[in-house]
């Protein structure tokens, strides 16, 4: 299994540790990542201020991967959306696409209409492509007695027509179903869908802490030991910005927050500092030590 | 003093052939968008069934001239429940691009594009990150070839935005 790998803006300047947990977990599991120095930012930020440029800037990413031949994997869920429904919009309007290689090779770029390829989250990779019994297969330590919460967050499953409705976003398993499979119960929870408020967050501050903060206070009364995320973004509202949400409202969560790929990364016995584990912001040494004792 | 504001009966028309707003004239008020939105739950300025009905109203400076259009999270909460498929994500995503060729951007914006203009990303990796990177056992990433500052000139944001914008009211 080959893809170029999509890092993102976000993962590259602000999420080290989840790249380099889904490395590790991608070398583990059979999944090469190829990486492409034509990439550029998805085109998520300008999608809601000029929708040419948008198109624009997710096609042109697109064109670097099919020049390329293997399907994208990203880390982010926004990349996964804005790349999935270009790409889609792509394969469905070719004259689009004509005018578009057209214009970009007017500027000196070499792209060709005639290649197609698939964009994939590297969660629905791992859920997909692997498959849950190669990866259960894969297991070296069952996370037995772990209590996480999932956070699906919006982009990896809305809107869901682009992702052909590979997962119904009111009652997503996906992710249930891969924490499972490190021996860790997934835990319900009233706020499981909602959205972590980083869409707003360069808007106004005090909304976008005001949105994470419910599922913070919800998860925190609860007993969990780390909520397990997937896209960058999320984890800037629930991790980076947890102490200042904490101070904000006078309230206290201590909640590790986890890149899924960190926690299928310990249940495959991978080394916990190339998980990149030390560098989360909310300290992650209690759940360690609770896993060291499994 | 909002009643002074002319209304413009065919904004409706302009929200709907834009790119995202096809589907806005669909609406029958059921209110499901509101109800589902999270913003609305924690902001009451930000109310999706009210911007729906001043657009169909034709209340266009008020809404292009506004705060709130800028609060969406785009979390498409509301978009998979609508009941007339009218995609509101998508709706505010038409309102916001008109309000940036009437002039009004939030400054937020202005300084990501500045940015991603800059390094063709929201980041600039630098030679300090790469060491980083290198101690963390990841690849060192290249400088981009800067083609989003390239694609922004093509498309005419560049244009727009340097013609002077007001960051709202």
């Amino acid at each position: 299994m080959k893809y170029s790998l999509f890092p993102g803006c976000t993962v590259l300047g602000r999420g080290r540790n989840y790249e380099m947990a889904a490395r590790q977990v991608a070398r583990v599991m059979g999944i090469e990542f190829v990486d492409l120095d034509g990439f550029e930012c998805c085109g998520f930020p300008v999608k809601s201020i000029h929708h040419d440029t948008f198109v624009l800037m997710a096609a042109r990413n697109i064109l670097v991967a099919e020049k390329e031949g293997h399907d994208i994997c990203t880390l982010c869920s926004a990349c996964a959306g804005s790349l999935t429904e270009i790409n889609k919009y792509l394969l469905e309007n070719f004259d689009e696409k004509a005018k578009i290689v057209a214009a970009l090779r007017k500027q000196g770029l070499d792209f060709r209409v005639g290649r197609s390829i698939a964009v994939k989250h590297f969660t629905r990779i791992l859920y997909e492509a692997c498959g849950t019994r190669e990866i259960c297969r894969m297991v070296k330590k069952r996370l037995a007695g772990l209590k996480v919460a999932v956070h699906y967050g919006c982009h990896y499953l809305k809107p869901a027509d682009i992702y052909d409705n590979a997962e119904d976003p009111e009652d997503p398993h996906s992710l249930d179903e891969l924490v499972l499979l490190t021996g860790a119960e997934s835990i319900d929870y009233m706020a499981r869908t909602k959205c972590c408020g980083a869409g707003v967050l360069a808007i106004n501050e005090e909304l976008a802490h005001s949105m994470a903060r419910s599922k913070l206070l919800e998860l925190s009364q609860d007993t969990v030991d780390a909520l397990v995320v997937i896209c960058p973004f999320c984890s800037i509202m629930f991790d980076d910005n947890q102490k200042k949400i904490e101070q904000r409202f006078n309230e206290q969560y201590n909640l590790p927050v986890l890149y899924y790929p960190q926690l299928l990364g310990v249940a495959l016995g991978i080394d916990e500092k190339a998980l990149g584990l030390r560098m989360n912001r909310v300290s992650t040494k209690r759940l360690l030590e609770k896993i060291h004792d499994i | 003093m909002a009643d002074k504001m002319p209304l413009v009966p065919r904004f409706k028309y302009e929200i709907a052939s834009e790119p995202g707003g096809e589907n806005i004239k669909l609406c029958f008020g059921c209110g499901i968008c509101t109800a589902s939105c999270p913003i609305r739950e924690v902001d009451s300025r930000y109310n999706p069934r009210k911007i729906i009905r001043m657009v169909l109203l034709g209340m266009k400076d008020r809404v292009l001239r506004s705060d709130f259009i800028w609060l969406c999270s785009s979390c498409y909460a509301c978009s998979e429940r609508c009941p007339q498929g009218v995609r509101f994500t998508e709706v505010m995503n038409a309102i916001k691009n008109l309000a940036v060729r009437e002039g009004y951007v939030h400054p937020a914006y202005l300084l990501q594009v500045g940015l991603i203009k800059k390094a063709g990303r929201l980041y600039e990796i630098d030679e300090f990150d790469n060491n980083k990177r290198t101690a963390a056992g990841l690849p060192a990433v290249g400088k981009t070839r800067m083609c989003t500052a390239m694609i922004s000139a093509l498309t005419g944001l560049d244009d727009l935005l340097s013609k002077g914008t007001d960051s709202g009211p």
